[in-house]
């Protein structure tokens, strides 16, 4: 489907906002890198570096009252949102100080405050419970809505099936918006998935479905705005495919040989973080003593909370009991 | 002595009525006291017949279609809704029709429903309650009457709850309902339809807690679900054969009661553990070996298990009643047992 001719466009201060998550993004994942580097995380990470407008623009249309299921390579989504970055240290360095007391880690990262629901390892597995809390959204009789996060390789997997066909069955406010970054885990796209646009599986499901430029944030922007619209105004989900390329390989220390030959480098060529910087600066839309100011902010920030996590206590060996159920269990 | 069930003349504030109509029973009475009950499933509302079994019937027109919300054949988008509906506040009750079909679901049940609490650290948590329909007897075959109730109790973070009677079936279900952890609740064929006088006030029976059928001395004997049936079944001949038996019904297999089990065969010195599931690697073989770590110098007899053979249920009748563990067989153990 095409882009609506009455499109939203996105003013200055939108687009400063979400260049602001952009970087808030890449620099929380800049300081992941460098301390797994330097020996002081000890984490198995999935990098989105590449993919920020996409969380980016979402998340400049989401409150703390919206919610999230995301993946394994969820940080971004998380950080987006403007979840507080000192227990997300805490807990992908193991920490008793970690939004889950370390229990989690980063590939199960929850914060109900800012409405990060479910962080899931099992590809596909964010798109049942999103149309859950979307039930209970509408059950309440309020206006939020969810977002289910999934990779380009979990359209393939039932639980994509399922969700949609239920979600659209009723009307619920869900937004399923899958980052298309062209390969599921080492499996290029079209050597994995029956169409070239996983958008054209909404049509089955009696929902819109767009695939947009993940890397654009206007094109972002007036497609985001109108799903989520919908999804507030009672008309049901929206599935939204974003292509994008992510610039780490599947997990850190991938190899990339399955890409083609100047396929990283070309993409590279294309990230979308200087290039909209620049064109913020050349529009108008931002002055660059402002854009200083934002990124000194946030890397202060990111320090802050590194140094935080880095620095909290590990979790009583009793924490094992915790948490299973309501009741601790028996030593 | 039974201590919650029949009578032969109806009591004063009970009603007779089976298993099946005592989880209707417990659904209404859930869902009116509590707006956050909800309850989903495959024809479940009322345009489609209440459930294939009925269990459901009236809570549709009662609650409404928002509450009560009929499913597409779709068991991880069922599960997956009713996790998300409960991070957010509210106590689904999601019917998947047959125990064999939670296995397509169980990427939810196991990785999400048993695991979030503990994976946010308790920030989160999924009361949700699952009632499933197993059980041999009905010549379904091999993919409808497995008895999993192992493959649960064997995951962290989900309780196993398998009554034998309308009276535990009404109590356990509003127990599981009310609980703020997922609970797997297990309805079996050869249990669902046997009747009882209930009391019209039945509230939630604590889980974790068995049930003392029958107090003996010589031999415990703990089942649950349709073999506790199968049990009582048996009680007139371990009788008539002299025998003084505790027949325990476990009704939540985890977490299980260990203090009342373990109380039992301190005194009797002897335990046959008997169930419907597949005797090698069942639930059985926790019991046993608790048993034995615990007791060793206690047992006047090794403890013997009874469960099914390691094949699929099988539809001819005659394999399918070879397949069960039948009344005459409780007896022969228990006999063997005494040595």
């Amino acid at each position: 489907m095409t882009q609506p001719s009455n499109a939203p466009q996105p003013d200055s201060a939108a687009l400063t906002d979400i260049f602001r998550r952009m970087l808030r993004i890449e620099r929380n994942d800049n300081a992941i890198l460098s301390t797994i580097r330097k020996g002081r995380l000890q984490m198995p990470y999935y990098s989105a570096r590449g993919q920020e407008v996409i969380p980016a623009t979402i998340s400049h249309f989401l409150t703390d009252e919206d919610q999230i299921c995301t993946i394994y390579r969820g940080i971004q989504d998380m950080v987006a949102k403007d979840m507080p970055l000192k227990p997300l240290w805490a807990e992908i360095a193991g920490r008793v100080d970690g939004t889950c007391k370390g229990k989690g880690g980063p590939m199960h990262l929850t914060h109900p405050p800012t409405g990060v629901m479910v962080t899931t390892g099992v590809v596909g597995s964010s798109m049942p419970i999103a149309n859950g809390l979307a039930w209970a959204a509408k059950l309440d009789g309020s206006r939020r809505v969810v977002i289910a996060y999934f990779g380009d390789g979990a359209s393939n997997i039932g639980a994509f099936h399922e969700s949609l066909n239920l979600a659209s069955l009723w009307k619920l406010p869900v937004i399923f918006v899958c980052p298309n970054n062209g390969f599921a885990e080492h499996t290029r796209f079209e050597n994995g998935t029956s169409v070239d646009q996983i958008s054209k599986r909404a049509i089955g499901y009696g929902m819109p479905g767009f695939t947009v430029d993940g890397n654009d944030p206007w094109e972002m922007y007036a497609q985001v705005s109108t799903a989520i619209a919908r999804a507030r105004d009672g008309e049901g989900p929206t599935l939204l495919e974003c292509t994008t390329f992510r610039f780490l390989g599947h997990v850190l220390g991938d190899d990339n040989k399955y890409m083609a030959e100047g396929e990283l480098a070309a993409a590279k060529e294309k990230d979308p973080l200087p290039l909209f910087r620049q064109r913020l600066l050349d529009e108008g839309h931002v002055d660059e003593a402002t854009l200083a100011a934002m990124q000194e902010k946030i890397e202060a920030e990111v320090a802050e909370a590194r140094d935080f996590g880095l620095a909290s206590e590990l979790p009583p060996v009793d924490e094992i009991r915790r948490d299973v159920f309501a009741q601790e269990m028996m030593a | 002595m039974s201590t919650t069930t029949t009578s032969a003349a109806k009591p004063a504030g009970t009603s007779k009525m089976n298993s099946l109509q005592a989880v209707n029973a417990a659904l209404h009475q859930a869902m009116a006291a509590d707006d956050k009950v909800l309850v989903l499933g495959e024809d479940i509302a009322d345009p489609e017949g209440g459930g294939v079994t009925g269990a459901t019937a009236g809570l549709s027109t009662k609650f409404g279609g928002e509450r009560v919300r009929s499913t597409p054949i779709s068991e991880q988008a069922i599960i997956g809704a009713a996790i998300g509906a409960a991070l957010a506040g509210y106590k689904p009750v999601a019917e998947i029709m047959l125990m064999n079909f939670t296995t397509v679901a169980m990427d939810m049940i196991f990785n999400h429903a048993a695991k979030l609490r503990f994976m946010s650290g308790g920030q989160t948590s999924v009361p949700i309650t699952i009632r499933t329909l197993t059980g041999a007897g009905w010549q379904t075959a091999g993919q409808h009457a497995d008895h999993l109730e192992g493959w649960y109790a064997h995951a962290a973070g989900i309780k196993v709850v398998a009554p034998s009677n309308p009276v535990d079936y009404k109590g356990l279900l509003l127990s599981c309902i009310e609980d703020p952890d997922p609970c797997i609740f297990i309805e079996s064929a050869g249990s669902l339809f046997v009747p009882a006088e209930v009391p019209d006030d039945q509230g939630p029976i604590p889980l974790g807690k068995a049930r003392v059928v029958q107090e003996g001395s010589d031999l415990t004997i703990v089942t649950w679900s349709s073999q506790t049936v199968r049990a009582q079944m048996a009680l007139p001949a371990l009788a008539e054969a002299g025998l003084s038996v505790e027949l325990i019904d476990l009704r939540t297999i985890s977490p299980w009661d260990r203090e009342t089990v373990l109380a039992s065969v301190r005194k009797t010195g002897r335990l046959l553990v008997a169930h419907e599931a597949v005797r090698d690697f069942g639930p059985g073989a926790e019991i046993a070996a608790t048993v034995s770590e615990e007791l060793f110098g206690d047992l006047k007899a090794p403890v013997r298990r009874l469960g099914a053979p390691k094949c699929p249920v099988p539809f001819a009748k005659v394999l399918e009643d070879a397949y069960i563990v039948q009344p005459d067989q409780m007896v022969a153990a228990a006999q063997a047992l005494m040595g």
